[in-house]
């Protein structure tokens, strides 16, 4: 209780006091109204229903938790010596083996990656999850997200593929000055004239560009050896990056007020979204190669990359399109009025109000569709989920599903779970301002 | 009244100019613009059909849907009509369609019902409920579909034989290979009793309709529900008793190495259900928690006021608006749901995804095969869009 309010009481009580046998001291309230005594009986013992509710639930819960702790702690099997499963199949429905994780963990998040290059695979994640960070944090809504998105990307791609691949470009002399006149050149441009910093940085990049390859001696590992969660998180954030400008453009072509355009940006949407994913991977597995001109052939994972690219666009591009719908009229109006051109308004007044108002739901988006990358085992790409339902294959370790698929799980709960904790503290942060 | 006093947007509109051929008028520009974008769009898919048949011509690869009359020669484990192997594509297509149909049904259904019934308890004043409610649906929603339902198909696989079989309930047996429910044996008088229902739920319905407008027009109420009682129930169990009130279980008794009589739900039926159902009714308890939040608390007071009684509140007060908000996104959980099955094919569950995969695999009509699926899915999708809107507009707010 604030110490006013106590003051008043007090004051209050000395005046009416005088009622004979009535102490004049303020009571504390009943041990019914406030404190843990009164919680309990408000929130779990309120009525009879709610009672029996309380301890129905606190029976099933408490025991299931002593069965579960037992399954997966007292009387698991941590580890065995090489695939010697006798033991874990003795305890089998009394006991956990979690021995398949420890055995199996590098396959599982690695895939068939080669087993020496995995601290590879495994600084790409690190860098997978810093980008997350970043991009979390407004502090760093800016323009230069969009550069640090580039930056990050391509040091993964030169990670994960290694050898002399992207410095493979730059091997002769007129495209390494090639290349440095670029990046000097965008440098500048983006500096608008500071060449003291663009210079240097330029060459920094240049630098990491041509030697990393080489100097950290990493042997090229081919994309059909990549498997496990690098995967995963290739598919989701390329999907996104990329899935994300045509959903804008989506969205606006939807509210165009060119009839073609907009038929054709309807037609989009709906038809993807109308068809499960399935069908546009098997889409892109099966008949994706009959498009193309003979003897020109794209690589699987790119194949169930533009699947998702195309499937995540049109359903992005139905959130963007509701936070255009939800800008009032009268900034459109004032952007016309003011003399801009459709672009300008759009990338000026537009997009940058809509696409703030919408940002819980596309956080949402994404879940959803870091969820759906795990789709592309149907079709037989190596991510997370196929290495860990590949991982049971072996005849050793048949019957082990279960404890893999925890422990798989538990990756996926993590990014998501986060995720949607992020979503739902921004929702409240954002909403504060109007609320008040 | 002159027409100063009426809103000035309703007559400025800007006169008509005559079209200049000049890039600085805005409508050749439009026009140029989308003469543009469509002229790619057509030349890309013209590049890709063109590439397609050729591909086709080099691989001789008939197209059309001929293929779709020839012996299929697939074993397909679980149908609704008749089907043998030697039957057509055609027709294990239409088998994969009802599969597909009978697991988005029936998960439809109960989904909505865990789904309501989680949402509620999200809900409620009790701590212990509300908590263990909205753990659930955090969970639910942060692991993928094909994790859970690979999960349980494995579960459901781990299970003991149907000599060990678990037996939970009398005549009920869970195994390997599948869940088992005694059923009657199916007689003329049974048929004969469902369409009584029928008949007395329209009676019913009818009658409340009746008892409604008579309401309107003399301010007497009449109890709708005695009425309702005997056609939907005395009814049918009338009609069942007058044809001889026939009654025999078939019960699952285990012979050999399996169970005969009752009817079976195989394990990766029973997996892709469990899955389906407990992920979207995940989705549907936050649909419905915000339904209900989102109806005014002034609105409960203001129907107390009137002396309305708690069911009356909650059935003509609260409902109407609560579904109002849910029904929009529900909308799309069934249609996610229904979508989501095609995941069936990576348990092994026959749906159409299952059938036109393997069609195709054997065929090699993948055009064909993948345009089938897509096809089942838009009409299965409009439909259930068109059903929905239908109700929506019929629920929604009808303003002046």
């Amino acid at each position: 209780m604030a110490p006013a309010d106590t003051t008043a009481r007090v004051r209050l009580d000395t005046a009416v006091a005088r009622v004979p046998g009535e102490a004049s001291a303020p009571r504390s309230p009943p041990a019914t109204a406030v404190g843990p005594l009164a919680w309990l009986r408000g929130n779990l013992f309120s009525s009879w229903l709610s009672t029996a509710v309380t301890l129905l639930l606190a029976y099933l819960i408490v025991r299931w938790t002593i069965g579960f702790v037992e399954w997966a702690f007292v009387n698991a099997i941590w580890e065995v010596p090489h695939n010697q499963t006798q033991a874990c199949r003795e305890i089998k429905g009394v006991g956990a083996c979690w021995a398949v994780v420890t055995e199996k963990h590098r396959f599982i998040l690695f895939g068939t990656y080669p087993f020496e290059e995995h601290w590879r695979p495994a600084l790409v994640v690190l860098l997978f999850v810093g980008l997350y960070v970043v991009s979390a944090l407004r502090r760093f809504w800016r323009k230069e997200l969009v550069m640090i998105w580039a930056g990050v990307l391509t040091l993964i791609g030169i990670l994960m593929w290694g050898g002399n691949t992207a410095p493979g470009l730059l091997r002769q002399p007129y495209e390494q000055v090639l290349a440095l006149v670029l990046l000097a050149g965008a440098g500048f441009a983006y500096r608008h004239g500071r060449i003291g910093v663009a210079l240097p940085s330029a060459l920094i990049v240049y630098a990491l560009l041509a030697w990393a390859g080489p100097v950290l001696d990493m042997p090229y590992v081919s994309q059909e050896r990549w498997g496990g969660l690098p995967i995963t998180l290739i598919l989701a954030t390329f999907g996104l990056a990329f899935a994300f400008p045509l959903a804008i453009l989506v969205a606006l072509g939807r509210r165009s007020e060119l009839p073609a355009i907009r038929m054709l940006c309807v037609l989009y949407v709906e038809l993807i979204r109308g068809v499960p994913l399935i069908s546009l991977l098997f889409m892109a597995s099966v008949m994706f190669p009959l498009f193309l001109p003979e003897g020109m052939n794209i690589d699987k994972l790119l194949r169930a990359q533009i699947a998702i690219i195309l499937f995540a666009g049109a359903y992005l591009a139905e959130v963007v399109r509701g936070g255009l719908q939800a800008l009032p009229r009268g900034q459109y109006e004032a952007a016309d009025a003011l003399g801009l051109t459709y672009w300008q308004k759009t990338g000026l007044i537009v997009l940058p109000q809509a696409l703030r108002l919408v940002i819980p739901p596309l956080v949402n988006t994404f879940i959803g569709f870091f969820k759906d990358t795990s789709l592309v085992l149907i079709i037989g790409i190596f991510d997370l989920l196929t290495a860990g339902k590949t991982a049971i294959i072996e005849p050793a370790w048949q019957g082990f599903g279960v404890e893999v698929y925890i422990f798989v799980g538990l990756i996926y709960f993590m990014f998501c779970y986060a995720m949607s904790k992020y979503s739902q503290n921004l929702e409240a942060e954002l909403n504060r301002h109007r609320r008040r | 009244m002159s027409d100063a006093t009426t809103d000035p947007r309703h007559f400025r509109t800007p006169p008509r100019r005559p079209l200049r051929l000049s890039w600085s008028d805005e409508r050749v520009r439009a026009i140029v613009w989308q003469v543009l974008v469509v002229g790619v769009v057509v030349a890309v898919v013209w590049w890709l059909v063109r590439n397609t048949a050729h591909n086709l011509e080099v691989r001789r690869i008939a197209t059309g849907f001929g293929f779709l009359g020839r012996e299929a020669g697939l074993p397909i484990g679980e149908h609704l009509i008749d089907y043998s192997p030697t039957d057509t594509y055609a027709r294990a297509l239409l088998v994969g369609v009802l599969n597909t149909l009978k697991v988005a049904v029936v998960g439809v259904l109960l989904a909505t019902i865990l789904g309501t019934a989680i949402g509620i308890a999200r809900l409620s004043r009790n701590w212990l409920l509300a908590r263990l409610a909205s753990a659930y649906v955090e969970v639910i929603r942060d692991l993928p579909l094909l994790l859970q339902l690979l999960f349980w198909y494995t579960i459901l696989q781990g299970l003991p034989g149907p000599r060990q079989a678990l037996n939970p309930v009398d005549g009920v047996y869970l195994s390997n290979r599948g869940l088992k429910l005694p059923w009657i044996e199916w007689q003329g008088a049974h048929t004969a009793a469902l369409l009584a229902l029928v008949a007395g739920a329209a009676g019913a319905w009818l009658y409340a309709r009746w008892a409604r407008a008579r309401q309107m027009a003399d301010g007497q109420p009449r109890r709708a529900w005695p009425a309702a009682v005997l056609l939907i129930l005395g009814l049918p169990v009338a009609v069942w008793a007058a044809m001889g009130a026939p009654w025999t279980v078939d019960r699952p008794t285990l012979r050999g190495f399996n169970f005969v009589g009752g009817v079976t739900m195989s394990p990766e039926y029973f997996a892709l259900l469990i899955g389906l159902v407990t992920y979207t009714a995940g989705f549907i308890a936050e649909i419905v928690r915000a339904g209900i939040l989102a109806v005014n608390l002034g609105q409960w007071e203001a129907a107390q006021a009137l002396g309305l009684r708690h069911g009356q509140v909650l059935r003509l007060i609260v409902m109407p608006q609560a579904l109002r908000v849910i029904v929009p996104p529900m909308t799309s959980q069934y249609l996610n749901l229904t979508k989501n099955s095609s995941l069936a094919v990576a348990i092994g569950y026959q749906d159409i995804v299952s059938i036109a995969n393997t069609t195709l695999n054997q065929t090699g009509q993948a055009i064909e095969g993948i345009a089938i699926i897509m096809a089942v899915y838009l009409t299965i999708s409009l439909s259930i869009s068109a059903f929905m809107n239908w109700y929506n507009a019929r629920i929604a707010l009808v303003e002046r």
